[in-house]
């Protein structure tokens, strides 16, 4: 007998309880076959171990009352009963991000080391204008190619550029838009606070649903997902901390809303808007670590590697190339970062 | 400028009718309140409004410096703010060279700011991230001129204000007084008839205040245009304004000629304020003389109608029983004798209970 089988009859649902009994046929939980088969069910038990009113519990006296397994099966069904409607619409939406991981994907590993490295370079110069900066992210491609970690490397570069770049075009707007309105702040936040405190896993199983794993846009919807937080709200705070003095400025002379927008707030907002993008780049580089579990290619799976096959080497040493990768991403945005700052305060 | 009356020709260019501004959630619901007269406090505490301007009526004269002055939070901001449309009144007329102004649609609003006004802040608020000359040449950009067709103008700009060679700089390479330089060469490159000035010169110390106080009346000299400035400094007040409003808590307590309201003050307030300004060195002749054309006897000297009377002391060197003819384009328009002049420097009634008390 269980527990809360006096309640019912007190309160004379015992018929309502044993009609649901038919219906709910729900499959056995393991740990009603573990109780089963120990054959512990029907003895008393005591008021010191009496269970929480729980559905399970409830459940074990009237069977009209579904079990809690009920309920996260129920959310599977209903996912995957429109799990076909989503990926119609989903599908082609996001087509463009896995071209465009592809082709990354394609142009940083197929092109020679020798051109690419160069470019690196310049590029690097370019954004941070710093020859000591330029020498460093050298330098450090130079010894993980040394140690036949270059086509890794590269692939984990090619997926977070294009993530960061994903990001940047998403986000600016979406913090624009926040800046502009009070309510979009206010409905955007709690999403934005739900994306940052989900665990990443979290968010990696409703996409192998509706993504096939071979897609690469599955664990870039991942990443983009989970670093484009911050862009978003530094963006929004950037324009909103611009002076308002220098925003009065603006209206007195008489500028349109687009004039202030893109000669006075996005250009005095861009300290903030970078250290997101500073950010947002750390983040894809700690996602595309674990979202190598869903086929994302680069130094991750080196360290799948060894986490599965237990080889401290490879796991060290790869971990170790991630080391790298973020810190050269790190300076090279925060050069960009301080150059700003230099030229406006 | 001189401060001669030029009475005559005048010409009203913004005009300020029944002004009311009240912040809060619902200034309509308490606007008829205000109407009747009640107070800034008592609309505070009862209605939990706050009533910033109250029965605002002036008059601003083409081509004169109009001088706003107050205490902090008695609304020169906010008011200075209405001639431009930054903030909307809940109540009220403003008409600026006979147009309704509350009637403008948000182009013709554009339109106004671009052309017929422009501004100076008490924090420069100047782009930071454009150059010196990019700054003075904001509001031909605005207009979508290119740099190359507003550079020389803006370059003539800045050497009328004292800064040339300095155009591709950055704001923030050049000192506060420098900065406000170049606020108000913006403002003047604007080529508007109208200049807002909040507190232009507040934040700047006494020395380079001075200087920009005489910049300005040199540029108004010049170009006569028609100047409303926000101060909460007497001294400043009266050696620029043509015309002199008195804020306190939102409403208008006098408004005149600085010198009209320095011999004639109307309300305890402003005596509080105006005892402890140096009376010899603000005063006119032509405002303390006896007004006559018949010649007088025994007069000492001649002085101008625009001398102040530390002047007219110096002059006859203490000796009280001096008289002398005031003249003005070289015509004697009064006389002036040495006890009328030292009667004038007492303070007309001094009061205990005004508001330096009030302001600690
Ligand atoms: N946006 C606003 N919301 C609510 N109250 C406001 C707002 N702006 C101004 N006020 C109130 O209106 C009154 C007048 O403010 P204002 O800024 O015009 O004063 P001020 O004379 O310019 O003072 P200061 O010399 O300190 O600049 C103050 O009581 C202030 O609290
Ligand atoms: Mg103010």
């Amino acid at each position: 007998m269980a527990t809360y089988d006096g309640l019912f009859s007190a309160l004379g649902l015992s018929d309502w309880c044993a009609r649901g009994a038919g219906e709910g046929g729900a499959p056995m939980s393991m740990a009603d076959l573990v109780s089963q088969s120990r054959g512990e069910s029907g003895q008393e038990v005591s008021w010191w171990d009496t269970p929480f009113p729980s559905l399970d519990a409830l459940h074990d006296s009237c069977d009209a009352i579904p079990q809690s397994r009920d309920l996260t099966l129920g959310l599977e069904q209903g996912f995957l009963a429109i799990e076909d409607e989503m990926s119609i619409v989903l599908d082609p939406l996001t087509q463009p991000l896995s071209v465009a991981l592809r082709n990354a994907l394609w142009l940083f590993t197929e092109t020679p080391w020798w051109i690419m490295m160069p470019v690196l370079a310049l590029l690097v110069l370019v954004v941070s204008r710093s020859v000591k900066l330029v020498g460093f992210v050298f330098f450090t491609i130079a010894l993980l190619a040394f140690i036949d970690h270059y086509n890794y490397a590269m692939q984990t570069l090619a997926i977070i550029f294009t993530c960061a770049v994903i990001c940047v075009i998403l986000g600016v707007p979406i913090g624009i838009a926040m800046s502009r309105r009070n309510s979009v702040q206010k409905a955007i936040i709690p999403i934005l606070d739900m994306l940052q405190t989900l665990p990443p896993f979290v968010y990696l199983i409703p996409l192998i649903f509706l993504f096939s794993v071979t897609e690469p846009k599955l664990y870039g919807i991942a990443i983009i997902l989970y670093a484009i937080v911050p862009v978003i709200r530094l963006t929004d705070l950037g324009i909103r901390l611009v002076d308002k003095e220098v925003i009065e400025a603006a209206d007195a002379f008489g500028m349109t809303p687009r004039q202030k927008l893109y000669g006075v707030q996005i250009p005095l907002a861009l300290p903030n808007i970078m250290a997101g993008v500073n950010q947002t780049i750390m983040m894809s580089l700690a996602m595309v670590v674990i979202a190598s579990l869903v086929s994302a290619p680069g130094l991750g799976v080196l360290v799948l590697r060894g986490i599965r096959n237990l080889e401290l080497g490879v796991g060290l040493i790869s971990g170790l190339g991630i080391v790298l990768l973020a810190v050269i991403l790190d300076r090279v945005t925060k050069a960009a970062l301080q150059r700003i700052n230099k030229a406006q305060n | 400028m001189t401060k001669t009356a030029k009475k005559g020709e005048q010409k009203v260019k913004i005009s300020v009718r029944e002004l009311y501004k009240i912040f809060g959630d619902d200034p309509q619901s308490v606007l008829e309140y205000a109407q009747q007269g009640m107070g800034k406090t008592e609309m505070l505490e009862e209605h939990g409004h706050v009533l910033a301007l109250q029965d605002i009526n002036v008059d601003m004269q083409e081509g004169e410096i109009t001088v706003i002055m107050g205490l902090s939070g008695s609304g020169k901001s906010t008011l200075i703010r209405h001639f431009n449309r930054l903030i909307d009144p809940t109540a009220g007329e403003i008409i600026v060279d006979g147009d309704d102004v509350l009637a403008y649609g948000e182009e013709e609003l554009r339109k106004l700011r671009r052309e017929r006004m422009s501004m100076v802040f008490q924090k420069f608020a100047l782009l930071p991230h454009r150059t010196v000359l990019e700054n003075v040449g904001m509001a031909q950009a605005v207009r979508g001129y290119r740099r190359a067709d507003f550079e020389a103008d803006a370059n003539k700009w800045l050497e009328r204000v004292g800064l040339q060679g300095y155009g591709g700089q950055h704001p923030h390479q050049l000192s506060g007084g420098m900065q406000q330089r170049v606020g108000l060469a913006r403002a003047l490159a604007a080529n508007s008839d109208i200049m807002l000035m909040d507190e232009a010169f507040s934040a700047l110390d006494p020395l380079i205040r001075t200087d920009m106080q005489d910049l300005l009346l040199d540029l108004q000299e010049e170009l006569s245009k028609t100047v409303v400035f926000i101060s909460h400094d007497l001294d400043e007040a009266l050696k620029l304004a043509d015309h002199l409003v008195i804020l306190k808590d939102g409403y208008i307590v006098q408004q005149g000629e600085p010198q009209e309201i320095l011999l004639r003050p109307n309300d305890d307030y402003i005596v509080d304020f105006i005892s402890d300004i140096n009376r010899a060195r603000v005063l006119r002749t032509r405002s303390v003389m006896i007004e006559t054309t018949e010649p007088a006897e025994g007069v000492a000297g001649d002085v101008d109608a625009d001398d102040n009377l530390e002047s007219v002391i110096a002059k006859s060197e203490g000796d009280t029983t001096k008289k002398y003819r005031v003249l003005q384009d070289g015509e004697q328009v009064g006389v002036l004798d040495m006890q009328t002049l030292v009667r004038a420097l007492v303070p007309s009634q001094a009061s205990e209970s005004g508001m330096r008390a009030a302001a600690v």
